[in-house]
């Protein structure tokens, strides 16, 4: 029993932590890596010592990225305007952030690993209905962008908060579709169930992976996920050639920062989510609890250790690879007009997601009929 | 559910229904029924009735409440200053208010409301078990819901429709 509570406390702040880690991860590369993306040099000054350079090492800004311009914005002044609900202002930032960082903790990263006699499982919170759980808190992180919108005392502001609640609202629909869809193929709410069913493989070679078996959800929910994370090219409530910075026009300083974090964090989490619906989450293709079973009959043994890591490393590569892709997709695209993202969402997203699970429930029927 | 949190949770959800009717800004009334509705989630969560719970956060705290500021932006109503209401509502308010806590409290002291919480079996309030009953017992139930928010949904998008002629007008507009 204590070691399930102690164990759980850890796996929460290790959860909370990757996530974190990754948003730093995605500070760098918004800067670096939309430098890369769009033939700039991007960030490369100030490092400490100069002892890179005497090495011959380029310099990526790392430092400066990272550590210098985090400390810039903790120090800068905290400005709230004037007439702005003081309260409300403060509290927006951090209603924002919550709800993300506690989604992280459902997320199952690895299977379970047995150290000294007891199986730990890879995941801080293993709830029944997690699937539920997380459509709550994304239905919750709306107050955070609505509120800062509105208690800014500034028309921008407002414009911004609104178009960021109408937004999610409305993605939120698609994305519940899709992961209905999910739902019905795998037949469970628990996302370490979700993972455990995309074990396996069909044809001999090809992995369960959510991926091959919903691909229609997973284009669902991955622009659903995008436009929820307001990032390009559903980046309407911040568009700064309109609203100069959307809902956080009137933040400066921390508070500033702490939205900056919730977008890295969001992007994150929707990172996390693909890969654990549709990727296969901690799943490595062919490798089952005793070792590699390769498509063509060849067997390599491996033990339970190296497999429970190995699922670890797959989770955090794939979860990566994700991050990158998505912000491929926000240095490359250019942003919708309003209607265009209204449209995409209620006129494309919605029905193809209803006309998706009602293909699903028509086949898992099927399917369990027949056998 | 564990007394202490049962105290927790029935003191923010009392302080927090008490927010909703004593401030004076709507925005921060919502706010506090917002604290409400997720202190009884919680609740509903603790006495293992899991999906009620979440499906409250999700649709009440999350989509119904988020309307309801919709709606408070939408009339841009102001913080209300100074006394609201005449002597003769505040009269009536007073009398109405009697009546309703003396009706409350003589209900409360009924002898048959004094039931021990015995605990139900487990996974009573799991997803699989309330699909099992809305889809069986309660099946004629559901249908007509939902056949009452189906025809609800289609009266909203026919009451938003904007006539034929005015679209015409504005071709390729941005609202």
């Amino acid at each position: 029993m204590t070691v399930e509570i102690i164990s759980s406390i850890v796996m929460s702040v290790l959860m909370i932590l990757i996530g974190l880690q990754l948003s730093v991860f995605l500070l760098y590369f918004e800067r670096k890596g939309s430098a890369l993306i769009q033939d700039r040099v991007g960030a490369n000054r100030a490092g400490i010592t100069g002892l890179g350079k005497k090495l011959g090492l380029p310099n990526l800004g790392i430092i400066n990225t990272l550590v210098f311009d985090p400390i810039k914005m903790f120090t800068k002044e905290d400005f709230v305007p004037d007439g702005a609900d003081k309260f409300l202002h403060t509290l927006a930032p951090f209603l924002a952030l919550f709800p993300v960082m506690i989604t992280f903790v459902v997320i199952p990263f690895g299977d379970t690993i047995s150290i000294g006699g007891h199986e730990i499982q890879l995941q801080a919170a293993n709830l029944n209905a997690a699937v539920l759980y997380l459509l709550a808190t994304i239905g919750i992180g709306v107050y955070g962008v609505a509120l800062a919108g509105w208690s800014s005392n500034n028309r921008w502001s407002l414009l911004g908060g609104i178009r960021a609640t109408a937004q999610m609202i409305s993605y939120e629909l698609a994305m519940g579709l899709a992961l209905i869809a999910v739902i019905t193929t795998y037949g469970t709410l628990d996302l370490q169930e979700i993972v455990r069913g995309q074990g396996g493989v069909y044809f001999g070679w090809l992995p369960r992976w959510g991926l091959f078996t919903q691909p229609l959800a997973f284009i669902i929910f991955m622009t659903a996920g995008v436009a929820e994370s307001k990032r390009v090219p559903f980046d309407l409530p911040e568009s700064e050639s309109e609203l100069i910075l959307g809902y956080f026009t009137e933040y400066s300083g921390g508070k500033q920062a702490v939205f900056m974090l919730t977008d890295f964090a969001e992007q994150a989490l929707v990172a996390m989510l693909v890969t654990t619906f549709f990727l296969g989450g901690w799943q490595v293709p062919w490798l089952y609890r005793d070792g590699f079973h390769l498509p063509g009959g060849a067997f390599i043994v491996m033990p339970a250790l190296a497999v429970s890591i190995a699922g670890i490393l797959a989770f955090l590569i794939k979860v990566l690879a994700l991050c990158v892709f998505l912000g491929l997709v926000r240095w490359t695209l250019p942003r919708f007009r309003y209607d265009q993202l209204m449209r995409l969402g209620w006129k494309v997203l919605v029905p193809l997601g209803l006309i998706n699970l009602l293909v699903t429930a028509f086949l898992v029927v099927a399917a369990g009929s027949a056998s | 559910m564990a007394i202490w949190l049962f105290v927790f949770l029935a003191v923010i959800s009392i302080v927090s229904a008490l927010g909703v009717v004593i401030q004076r800004n709507p925005v921060h009334c919502l706010l506090a029924l917002v604290l409400t509705l997720l202190a009884l989630a919680v609740m509903f969560i603790a006495l293992d009735a899991t999906v009620v719970g979440f499906l409250q956060i999700i649709v009440y705290a999350g989509a119904i409440m988020v309307l309801f500021l919709f709606v408070i932006w939408l009339l841009n109503l102001q913080a209300e200053t100074g006394p609201t209401g005449g002597l003769a509502l505040k009269f009536f308010g007073t009398i109405a208010t009697a009546a309703l806590v003396a009706e409350l409290w003589m209900f409360l002291l009924r002898p048959h409301l004094k039931i021990k919480y015995v605990g139900e079996a487990a996974g009573y309030g799991s997803l699989s078990v309330l699909a099992q009953k809305l889809f069986t017992d309660y099946l004629v139930a559901f249908e007509a819901t939902s056949i009452l928010l189906l025809a609800a949904i289609v009266g909203a998008v026919a009451l938003a429709r904007r006539p034929p002629t005015q679209r015409e007008s504005a071709p390729g507009s941005l609202s």
